[in-house]
């Protein structure tokens, strides 16, 4: 039985006047996947944003509730540079620097203090062997990571986040630009990278979340209407809102 | 055409050949019966005859749904009933397989006389033939209620079966019996025998398909 790693208690968001999330409660769980589905506009990305504080960056936005990571609530007294060491993120489309490979890898560790040349070349190797993508760019370290192709550069961008030893990763939609083959890598990955971190990822992709994920939650109108094992979720939803977002009724 | 509303014109008739599957075997069953009381061996001939027609259906409903499910990825409601349709009529084919198999005795029977008239087999084969025209409805009208009845009168139909192992044992006992033609009236019983228990397997796969449970684990 895996631990839990947060623990989303009475979470409610608002945008100035437009309530976003709406008393949600979820307990995620340490080292397992969960996905978040749910139509455009339900709240799943405002939700993960949460998890490390990304909408602080917003103006107007009230969150009421708790967020506890690691039994601490993180919106009181929380080191906000320490949460985003612990909980990293990946986003929908990628976005490398415009530097070296060996540069965006090394980008964390270095802001994080870490100067010394060997053994910031045992993080980037350790980071880029954990993202799979280390046969595919080790001789060319050196080279722009602009080169790469769309699917490289995502997995690039899940070394740079794997790079600050985070606990949790957190993945908006982190497929949804990439091509069937590159999605199957990063769908693998995320199989890999569940035996060390908790990951949470967004997805519009039913059968991703199907295939990948351990657990997940079904938004609506900024509401967690289910969230349930992922086989029971998928085979016998409980209610009936669910059963129509995943077969296609809705609306 | 709307991704949804191709996925239900692909149940729909998934469904229908179903039906085609299911009144074509109550059909079958009839002619068994009529058949066999009547040792009508043109009709059993026919039975066996038409038993390709049923193979023929049960992989075309299967070849169906496998693509169905591979180019739609149904889930929830719509994958637990195209998953059930794949497994109904299996049942559906070996119930197919029984009216052959009975219908071979028939004609092994055909030219000499019962050495008494069948009584509790009528009996047994007409509640066969309405369990089988009940789970027709049911899975139609998806209707958990009615796929519980059936799965009950499973048990009428296993007291049958001991009458009539009961009837052949004191019969076998006479100095004179036909042991061969008992036997073979005895493979009869066990044969709708097992119909029912298909029937009721039906009835259990409609259960799963609505409720995603299964009747027997319950």
């Amino acid at each position: 039985m895996n631990t839990t790693k947060f623990e989303i208690q009475k979470l409610n968001l608002f945008y100035g006047d437009m309530h976003a999330l709406k008393d949600v409660n979820m307990t995620i769980k340490d080292k397992s996947i969960t996905a978040l589905i749910g139509p455009s506009g339900c709240g799943k990305s405002t939700f993960i944003r949460t998890l490390n504080r990304m909408n602080d960056l917003i103006e107007n936005v009230k969150i009421t509730g708790s967020v506890h990571l690691d039994e601490q609530d993180i919106y009181k007294d929380y080191d906000v540079i320490h949460l985003r060491k612990k909980v990293g993120m990946v986003f929908q489309k990628p976005n490398p620097f415009p530097m070296s490979i060996y540069d965006n890898v090394a980008y964390g560790p270095r802001a994080h203090g870490i100067k010394q040349r060997t053994q910031l070349d045992e993080i980037v190797e350790h980071s880029l062997k954990q993202a799979a993508i280390w046969d595919e760019v080790k001789d060319r370290l050196k080279a722009n990571a602009f080169g790469l192709s769309g699917g490289q550069q995502q997995r690039l961008c899940i070394a740079r986040a794997l790079a600050i030893s985070p606990e949790v990763v957190l993945m908006d939609e982190p497929t949804s630009a990439l091509d069937p083959i590159s999605t199957a890598k990063i769908e693998e990955l995320a199989g890999e990278l569940k035996k060390e971190y908790t990951i949470v990822i967004v997805t519009h992709n039913m059968q991703q979340a199907g295939r990948i994920s351990d657990q997940t939650a079904f938004f609506l109108n900024g509401e967690v209407v289910e969230f349930d094992n992922t086989v029971q979720l998928f085979n016998t939803p409980r209610d009936s809102r669910t059963e129509n977002y995943i077969t296609g009724r809705f609306g | 055409m709307s991704l949804r509303v191709m996925l239900d014109t692909e149940i729909r008739e998934l469904t229908e050949s179903l039906i085609t599957m299911g009144t074509s075997i109550e059909k079958a069953i009839d002619n068994t019966i009529r058949a066999l009381l009547q040792q009508d061996v043109a009709l059993a001939e026919s039975v066996i005859k038409g038993d390709d027609y049923f193979d023929f259906l049960e992989i075309e409903i299967e070849k169906r749904a496998i693509a169905v499910i591979s180019t739609q990825q149904p889930v929830a409601s719509d994958l637990r009933r195209i998953f059930s349709t794949i497994k109904i009529v299996t049942d559906m084919e070996r119930i197919a397989d029984h009216c052959c198999d009975i219908s071979k005795i028939t004609i092994a029977l055909a030219d000499k006389q019962y050495v008494k008239p069948l009584v509790d087999i009528p009996k047994m084969a007409q509640l066969v033939k309405d369990m089988v025209r009940m789970t027709v409805d049911c899975f139609i009208e998806q209707d958990v209620i009615k796929a519980r009845l059936i799965c009950a009168s499973d048990d009428a139909i296993d007291d049958y079966y001991q009458l009539v192992i009961r009837d052949v044992t004191s019969m076998l006992r006479e100095p004179d019996a036909d042991v061969e033609q008992l036997l073979r009236i005895l493979m009869i019983a066990k044969y709708f025998e097992r119909m029912a228990d298909h029937a009721t397997n039906i009835a259990e796969w409609v259960v799963y398909s609505v409720e995603g449970k299964h009747f027997a684990a319950q």
